[in-house]
């Protein structure tokens, strides 16, 4: 018993010595910047964990990104605990007012919802904007209601009832599409309104784009919303969507990055849905990485705050939007590119701009 | 300097023990604090309203259709998981008590009680699901009736086991004497290893239940995640604690607040349950 006790005593010393030793290690190597942690939006999830791994692979730096939700981003960066965040939906002026200093917005590349669908032996399906919120609003409950048949002639809508499946967590997803349909719908926008979640009124939750396009391709007679860049990937139907030139748009990376053609204010702070261009597919939208203008916060070094900009800056140049487009989304156009840029240029440490 | 053997295992012990006080209390503390906002909000209204809209300008949050719920999947749970955990664990410790066969249901019993959530919920998506469908209870196979079933087979073995090491420990001169004054099988069971198993298995089953009411990655898979009170048991519903796992990612202010309420409130419902469980053991 004494010998036992003796010995788990030894051993809690002996580990919390261990401790000690390392901490003291790790700080002294944090002279040298060697990783830069972000977190937020998992909507452009499969680009940032590409785009941070061929960087790290180039530079030596060690990016690590958290897919935790635009939500959780926001949190992180306002509890300064990640180098910066990233968000699906840029934030209003209340919740910037909330945040502790200034924050810039950084678009990385444009991503869509679309509108997946399952139906046995039809892979075409147009859907006006009519016929798009009275089915997600419960108004059409059939899938050979004659509102559907007639807008899609030559199609043989089956006698099925239309399941409808939405997002169950929080999501940018759920916040581009409720953002368009407020667009299309005045109804829609008096009564469910935009946000990350949403109070449906019908149909079922999924969690994520996995559980939604699960649910789909398990289940004839679904209908829901889904990430593009997921949807592409994966072997399912979705639907043309009207834009507001009146043309039915089938959501491809041309027709995305069409959305984003249009005027971009200079701090890049604009929803890109109902694009007026002509051939954009509508329901389009930005993503961002947020960070504080002044980068002199919570002790960082200059080192740092100079890693994370560069970051940032090749997030925007052509190797990383290729791989943007290499994981199904959209890059952004030159016009976007310019006013990111620019924006860059505005960040400083202790007053003085880090890029020149 | 001579080590005083005694005093440092009772310093070490007491050490410990503090520790799960200062967490378990730290954390009701944390949960109490971060639902204030919610409640400051909407006061008692919050457990009895049903409207749950996060919507900008709107928000408004209501806990009933999760507690609705929660106390729905767990009920139709353990309503499945009374008989078969009873059956198997009697059969176990009584019909084949010490052979081959009870020994290898023992061990796939314990088996299931480590197979992780997800796991249960991959299997029901896929395979459980479908038959829901195919046997036309509803058109996607989703719903309060899915999750239930689920979450039956899952409390299963706990139930099973506590009840099985309860009903090995009566003691066996009483069964032996029930023999001797010419006691038939069934009703040495009825009448002398049930009543004097009866607060174990009870307990078993109260345990059962706490575990099915906190459950939720594979409810959160097969509950429909619909916001809004069901409408019979075969609708979409959703509980407290898959809510919590959905929604929590994205929420910020209220909406955060009223997440930890909910927390706070399953908190509470799991502890008075247990609660009941010990008043009516210690009754029986």
């Amino acid at each position: 018993m004494k010998n036992f006790l003796a010995i788990i005593l030894l051993a809690v010393i002996i580990t919390s010595c261990n401790n000690g030793n390392s901490d003291n290690k790790s700080e002294a190597k944090d002279s040298k910047v060697s990783s830069i942690t972000a977190a937020g939006a998992t909507f452009p999830l499969p680009f940032y964990n590409i785009a941070f791994e061929n960087y790290t692979k180039k530079t030596d730096i060690l990016v690590t990104y958290g897919g935790i939700g635009s939500g959780g981003g926001i949190r992180s960066l306002k509890d300064k605990v990640v180098d910066f965040g990233a968000t699906d939906a840029f934030l209003d002026a209340k919740q910037e007012a909330e945040m502790p200093a200034q924050i810039l917005h950084i678009p990385t590349c444009i991503g869509a919802v679309v509108i997946a669908f399952n139906l046995t032996g039809i892979t075409d399906l147009k859907l006006s904007n009519e016929n798009l919120s009275d089915i997600f609003m419960g108004k059409i409950t059939k899938w050979n209601d004659a509102k559907l048949v007639a807008s899609n002639p030559g199609t043989k809508l089956p006698n099925v009832n239309i399941t409808l499946v939405h997002r169950s967590d929080g999501s940018g997803t759920t916040y581009i599409f409720s953002d368009y349909m407020s667009k299309i719908s005045k109804v829609w926008e008096s009564t469910l309104g935009r946000g990350k979640s949403i109070n449906w009124t019908v149909g079922m939750g999924a969690k994520g784009n996995p559980g939604v396009a699960g649910t789909i391709q398990q289940t004839v007679g679904t209908i829901g919303y889904i990430g593009s860049e997921f949807a592409f990937a994966q072997k399912i139907s979705y639907a043309k969507i009207q834009n507001s030139a009146g043309n039915f748009i089938e959501p491809n990376l041309a027709s995305i990055s069409a959305a984003a053609q249009g005027d971009i204010p200079a701090d890049t702070k604009v929803m890109l849905t109902n694009s007026s261009d002509a051939k954009a597919y509508p329901i389009s939208g930005f993503t961002w990485l947020i960070l504080y203008k002044e980068q002199n916060y919570n002790g960082r070094s200059k080192a740092q705050a100079e890693e994370t900009v560069k970051v940032l800056s090749w997030m925007i140049e052509k190797d990383a939007q290729t791989l943007a487009e290499e994981v199904n989304y959209a890059k952004l156009p030159a016009m976007a590119v310019t006013k990111a840029k620019e924006i860059l240029k505005t960040v400083v440490y202790d007053g003085t701009p880090l890029i020149k | 300097m001579k080590w005083n053997v005694e005093k440092t295992t009772k310093t070490l012990l007491f050490a410990a023990s503090l520790v799960i006080i200062i967490i378990a209390s730290g954390m009701v503390l944390s949960l109490m604090n971060g639902s204030i906002p919610a409640f400051k909000e909407f006061g008692l209204k919050f457990i009895i309203s049903t409207e749950w809209n996060p919507t900008e300008g709107n928000e408004h949050y209501g806990a009933l259709p999760f507690i609705v719920g929660t106390i729905l999947t767990s009920v139709i749970a353990i309503i499945i998981c009374i008989p078969l955990a009873f059956s198997t664990s009697l059969f176990i410790s009584e019909l084949y008590r010490g052979t081959k066969v009870a020994s290898i249901i023992g061990t796939m019993v314990d088996m299931l009680a480590g197979i992780p959530s997800i796991v249960y919920g991959l299997w029901g998506f896929y395979v459980l699901r479908p038959w829901i469908i195919d046997l036309g209870f509803n058109s996607q196979g989703y719903g309060i009736f899915t999750a239930g079933l689920i979450l039956a087979i899952m409390v299963i073995p706990y139930a099973t086991s506590i009840s099985t090491e309860i009903m090995l420990m009566v003691s066996n001169d009483l069964k032996e004497a029930a023999y001797s004054l010419g006691a038939t099988r069934r009703e040495v069971i009825f009448n002398v290893l049930i009543p004097n198993a009866r607060s174990g298995i009870f307990t078993s089953f109260i345990l059962a239940f706490g575990r099915a009411l906190g459950e939720t990655m594979a409810v959160t898979m097969l509950i429909g995640n619909a916001n809004i009170i069901p409408k019979g048991i075969f609708d979409t519903g959703n509980t407290m604690a898959s809510i919590i796992a959905n929604q929590f990612g994205e929420a910020d202010g209220l909406k955060l607040s009223s997440l930890i309420a909910i927390g706070l409130l399953l908190f509470v419902m799991t502890g008075l349950i247990n609660g009941l469980g010990k008043f009516i053991i210690k009754k029986l």
